[in-house]
């Protein structure tokens, strides 16, 4: 099928300009011709497209497309419709002249007419002529044929995007769309109600359910195969429903426990490597954490999250920074976890990947990191050359640095502050840049802040600063528009009432209330404020309560006087005192003395007393006039800024100090701008007088990552600039706030605690057998790999693992200079006829094939190992339960928990009556998995009776590889098997250099996977395998060209997907 | 999603399809600063884009680049999959497509474009289903063609 009509395109070569205005001008004279036929058109039209989207006017064949689809049959007709859906818009005039073929074509009774009449209303019509189409749509949803249906949804969503009233009455017809019998016309409905629910979340609660229902269904393979793409169930549809779960269960918590199975489920079904499935994902950890949290679920996003984050694969990396941009307000630990991959994803070459981290560090940024952050940001802009990110970014910039260091130095430098500091940075924020929606957003950070700021309690800042915000507040806080003024009123009205708050700091909360009430109608705390202070001993509040007063009594003088955003305003300034003239010619009627100007007055002093002096005038004439700027008409209303006397005008006591001290504050701003290096040494200094805004300290906090200095020694040198860098990163991020460097470090401290403890009632020379233990650094990483990899099929003697888990025990404590604990070599002969201490595995459970034996968890008393061993019928768990204590210990009880995905044969309990001192008892459990997952968690826990109940809890993690099996077999049987098995899954693996030959591959695939090999012919190799305790998946290899291509085959479906994910981890591991 | 557009390594554009409306400079704007854009990006960088207040999502098949233009909250993976499964009923429809049967028959690849997605969300994401309605419209092309000739011969 498919004709080749636009053949006749091709003699345009390099598409030279001239050709195709040659081709124009014969297509215009064509089309206007009168004898040009239909056929002929239909052939323009396609040639005309094609110029339009070179670029040229084509606008004179606009109205013979029209013509087409009106007059054409359905060939012609259909590139008609398709010409004017792509040539015109839909405010287009001539789309008027569609409207009588659309009627015409939705009424036809060939299909294909009304199919393309729905197409081209889905894409363009025009608002005003809905009403003459409406009921013929409207009549279509009920058509017997899904595809109309399914066309008219997609016509109605058109409509309600472009006119929703006009589809108002329709509503029930939706409802009824969204429980049709095909899927398609569902899924086509849900466009709609994605709109709808967008738009008012509440309308449509009572839907939930049967979201949720249609969900459930979709996830678990309810709908027919065609829907699945790459065998996962409708995507789209998944995606869709849960964008509008998550709209629906936002701030909702009774909407969401609805909700919360479902994406239980589909977290849990995307367990495949695939794209589809990363996106489905994606799609569900946003969803869980927009809606209302539920602590469990978050947990599996935060993990899912991480697996975005760790992806070798670039796009998915992007989203998992994405993801963690999205949540990190909410659980800002997370990003302390991937705070290495965010590191490297600073440096990495894609701008795009660079820019997202950006982003992600802009929303953790605080007073302690944000000196790095910003640094980062500017390295990026020196690179970038796209405007628009540029604007972005310089914006925050300018917020997070101006503000935030801002904000820092006030605390810091406190009433010492020159000032000149703060009046400059009034000047800044009210002058603005040239750009006047950056102003703006550049205050409303700077008022954002300033609230948080006063929000803690209690929390004691410096005069200067107050003033500096209460400033900021009444000029700018009308720009936050979601914060009530009565809350900003509120704060500052309780300032005003501390004691230790100066009278010129009041004056500059006043002026900010009055300001503040000036743009809100009327307030309860203005009044009250007024009646408080009307009557108040200090004579400038009284003053000011009293303007307040009247100015709020006329509330147009009052918004006149103080006009929004005026502080820039040049004010004409009577400098003569003309309007004064009149009082003072009444004065001088009344026979008062002339006045005579200053120096007149000292000459005449002087001639009067004719002695010498010795006083330097120059100086006591300065101090005279700014002592008189505090009775004079000076008073602060904050809107003076420019001169550095007037702002400090009330306290003229001060200002000797401040000169004095000048010389011990820190220089903040130099000519260059900021001035970061001598603050380590001076922030110091300061630290103490500003406890409470620990928080804004910052960069003077010196050296934060100190602390672990010595467990990062052992990293190499690049790793540890990485983790310098992370550490000021990261700073004051988390509950914790400390900075932990890796996940690791942390455990391990905590575990040198708990031993240390244990240390004490030991006796410390046994211990110290092990403390020179002189391990180098790859040691620890490499054990500690271990200790995650248990699967690793090691199979060691009794007496060499004894003294391996000895050492990686000791490793983890190296460089602590703490004695550690081990179970002794003397309790170890003493009890040597019992179970010693440490465990081991019983001679005939030694020859099979068993992982080494690891530490599950410890306490005070009890500590449990584990040790996995791969028998032929199932994965038997050896728990070995240790008392450490030096009594025995009575009915300790083991209990598994009931697993999802597991299932313990026998019982989930085990009691051992009793566990002697310094001994080992071990129970054995038999597993099997029961729902295939790639890997899942068995808990359980320990307790036993002792002066208290005590509970000891565990978690192992088992692997879709501890349960699958070798499958022995001949290759008839396989190929037998083959044929009968139905569900396939097949993907091509690339394979690194190392592992080119098939054999070698196959080899790995035995030993890492436990598959048994049944035969290999050439280039192509068959193995076969076993889910226990008897589901067999067959795997069919080939190679090509560095290509491997692998084929599953399992009458289970999900095993081969399961398998497929472990194939390719163990083809990227080797 | 905003727009659609193929274009291939050279920067020719070879289809177009725009789900907003903008005017004709705008587009013609927007493809040049996106064909640029897109253009210099190295093979093994990401596949998404931001750009202005949009994010673009692209992908290359052989010589043709694939990109879409998405708001902010949408899905980009899902994207990329949309990209790809027309990528798929192309290649289904053409018998393993390449740039030029698009050139040659952009008219079809606009007929599976606007079957697969609508109004610029996914229409019907059943491969078969799509190419039923475009071969439905194609077969009834054909009779007509045939009954056309054969009222010619007579």
């Amino acid at each position: 099928a498919g004709g080749r009509s636009g053949r006749s395109l091709t003699p345009w070569p390099g598409q030279q300009e001239k050709l195709i205005q040659q081709e124009l001008t014969s297509l215009k004279a064509t089309v206007s011709a009168p004898t040009t036929t239909l056929r002929l058109m239909k052939e323009c039209m396609v040639r005309l497209i094609y110029c339009e989207m070179l670029g040229y006017e084509s606008s004179f064949g606009y109205i013979h497309a029209i013509k087409l689809a009106q007059q054409g049959n359905l060939l012609e007709k259909r590139v008609g419709y398709l010409a004017v859906s792509l040539f015109l818009h839909e405010n287009h005039e001539l789309l008027l002249l569609l409207v009588n073929t659309v009627v015409k074509d939705l009424q036809s009774t060939n299909l294909v007419e009304v199919c393309m009449a729905l197409t081209v209303v889905s894409q363009i019509f025009p608002r005003e002529m809905i009403p003459a189409v409406l009921p013929l749509i409207e009549d279509k949803l009920q058509h017997s044929k899904e595809i109309i249906r399914r066309k008219a949804v997609q016509a109605l969503y058109k409509f309600y995007l472009i006119a929703p009233n006009q589809v108002q009455h329709i509503h029930d017809k939706f409802r009824k769309a969204l429980c049709d019998r095909d899927a398609g016309v569902m899924a086509a409905s849900l466009h709609i109600y994605l709109q709808m629910i967008k738009e008012n979340s509440s309308g449509y609660k009572d839907l939930t359910g049967s979201f949720v229902t249609i969900l459930k269904q979709v996830v678990g393979g309810k709908l027919p195969i065609d829907f699945n793409y790459h065998s996962v169930p409708a995507p789209w549809l998944q995606i869709q429903l849960l964008r509008i779960l998550g709209l629906l269960g936002k701030d909702d918590p009774r909407t969401s426990e609805l909700m919360y199975d479902v994406l239980d489920e589909s977290l849990r079904r995307a367990e495949i490597n695939h794209n589809i499935t990363y996106a489905i994902l994606f799609e569900c950890v946003q969803t869980i954490y927009t809606i209302y949290p539920k602590s469990e679920l978050l947990e599996k996003a935060a993990k899912c999250i991480g697996k975005f984050v760790l992806s070798p694969k670039i796009n998915l990396k992007y989203l998992g920074l994405k993801a963690l941009t999205y949540v990190i307000q909410q659980d800002p630990n997370l990003a302390l976890q991937h705070q290495m991959t965010i590191i490297e994803c600073l440096d990495h070459p894609d701008p795009i990947i660079k820019r997202e981290t950006l982003e992600l560090l802009y929303r953790i940024t605080n007073g302690q990191n944000v000196i790095v952050i910003v640094q980062k940001m500017l390295d990026y802009l020196k690179e970038s050359k796209e405007e628009y990110a540029i604007i972005n970014l310089v914006g925050k910039i300018a917020e997070l640095w101006f503000i935030q260091t801002m904000n820092a130095v006030f605390s810091v430098g406190g009433d010492v502050v020159h000032p000149d500091i703060p009046n400059n940075f009034l000047r800044l924020l009210a002058e603005g840049f040239d750009d006047r929606k950056e102003d703006d957003q550049l205050r409303m950070y700077a008022v954002q802040s300033y609230l948080a700021l006063l929000e803690e309690e209690d929390a004691l800042y410096p005069q200067k600063f107050l003033q500096v915000m209460s400033w900021v507040l009444g000029e700018y806080s009308s720009l936050v528009t979601d914060v009530d003024p009565e809350v900003i009123l509120t704060k500052l009205h309780s300032l005003l009432k501390k004691t230790v708050i100066t009278s010129e700091t009041k004056m500059w909360i006043m002026a900010a209330v009055t300001k503040i009430a000036s743009h809100a109608s009327c307030s309860k705390i203005v009044d009250k404020l007024i009646q408080e202070f009307s009557n108040s001993l200090d004579t400038c509040m009284r003053q000011y309560a009293f303007e307040l007063k009247h100015l709020c009594e006329d509330k147009a003088l009052m918004r006149n006087l103080l006009p929004f955003d005026g502080s820039c305003n040049d004010m004409v300034v009577d400098a003569s005192l003309s309007f004064l003239d009149g009082f003072v010619a009444e004065g001088l009627g009344r026979g008062a003395a002339p006045y005579k100007p200053h120096h007149q007055r000292q000459e005449e002093k002087l001639s009067q007393e004719k002695a010498l002096n010795f006083e330097p005038y120059g100086l006591s004439f300065v101090s005279s006039v700014s002592s008189s700027g505090v009775t004079g008409r000076q008073s602060p209303t904050g809107l003076s800024f420019g001169s550095d006397t007037s702002g400090n005008s009330a306290e003229t006591g001060h200002k000797e100090t401040n000169t004095l001290k000048l010389e011990g504050v820190r220089r903040l701003w130099g000519k260059e701008g900021y001035l970061p290096k001598k603050e380590n040494k001076v922030g110091k200094e300061n630290e103490p007088q500003t406890v409470s805004c620990g928080s804004l300290l910052a960069g003077q906090m010196g050296d934060p990552p100190a602390l672990r200095s010595d467990q990062v020694a052992s990293l190499s040198e690049e790793d540890k600039e990485k983790q310098q860098l992370a550490s000021t990163l990261f700073i004051g991020l988390g509950s914790n706030a400390g900075v932990s460097l890796m996940g690791k470090a942390d455990t391990a401290t905590q575990k040198f605690k708990r031993k240390s403890k244990i240390n004490e009632t030991q006796s410390s020379e046994e211990a110290s057998d092990f403390q020179d233990t002189s391990l180098c650094s790859s040691d620890i990483v490499e054990d500690n790999l271990a200790f995650e990899t248990p699967q690793s099929l090691k199979k060691s003697g009794p007496d060499d693992r004894l003294p391996d888990i000895r050492l990686s025990q000791s490793s983890l404590f190296a460089d602590s200079n703490i004695e550690i604990f081990q179970p002794s070599r003397n309790a170890q002969s003493e009890s040597a006829s019992k179970t010693p201490l440490v465990p081991c595995l019983s001679e005939e459970l030694e020859e099979l094939t068993h992982s080494e034996v690891v530490e599950l968890c410890q306490s005070d008393a009890l500590a449990l190992y584990l040790c996995k061993v791969w028998t032929d019928d199932s994965l038997l768990l050896i728990v070995f339960v240790s008392n450490k204590t030096t009594s025995a210990l009575n009915a300790v009880n083991l209990v598994f928990e009931e697993a999802e995905h597991f299932q313990i044969l026998e019982s989930t309990t085990y009691q051992f009556p009793v566990i002697e001192a310094q001994n080992v008892e071990r129970c054995q459990k038999r597993v099997w998995m029961d729902k295939i997952c790639t890997q899942g968690i068995l808990s359980g826990s320990v307790n036993y009776q002792s002066e208290m109940e005590t509970r000891l809890e565990f978690s192992i993690t088992l692997s879709l590889v501890d349960f699958i099996r070798p499958m022995e077999m001949t290759t008839e049987d396989f190929g037998k098997l083959w044929l009968s098995l139905s569900n396939d899954v097949k993907q091509n693996i690339k394979m690194s250099s190392s592992q080119d030959s098939l054999s070698a591959t196959l080899s790995t695939l035995q030993q890492k996977l436990k598959l048994h090999i049944v035969d290999i012919i050439g280039n192509e190799g068959i193995l076969a395998c076993q889910l226990l305790p008897s589901v067999p998946c067959l795997l069919h290899c080939r190679t090509h060209s560095g290509m491997l291509a692998l084929w599953f085959r399992s009458p289970c479906s999900a095993l081969p997907d399961g398998l497929l994910y472990q194939c390719q981890k163990v083809m990227e591991e080797s | 999603m905003q727009f659609m557009l193929l274009f291939s390594r050279q920067g020719k554009l070879r289809l177009q399809k725009w789900y907003v409306p903008l005017s004709d400079k705008e587009k013609k704007k927007i493809t040049r600063e996106l064909v640029q854009t897109v253009l210099a990006r190295k093979p093994k960088m990401c596949s998404f884009l931001e750009w202005r207040d949009l994010k673009i999502v692209y992908k290359r098949y052989a010589s043709l680049y694939f990109c879409c233009a998405i708001e902010d909250q949408d899905n980009e993976l899902i994207t990329l999959e949309i990209i790809h499964r027309y990528v798929e009923l192309l290649d289904k429809y053409f018998g393993s497509v390449c740039e030029l049967d698009i050139i040659f028959n952009f008219e079809k690849a606009y007929f599976i474009l606007d079957e697969f997605l609508l109004g610029g969300e996914v229409q019907e994401t059943s491969k078969k289903n799509v190419l039923k309605a475009i071969e439905q419209a194609d077969l009834l092309q054909e009779v007509i063609l045939r009954s056309v000739l054969r009222s010619l011969n007579v």
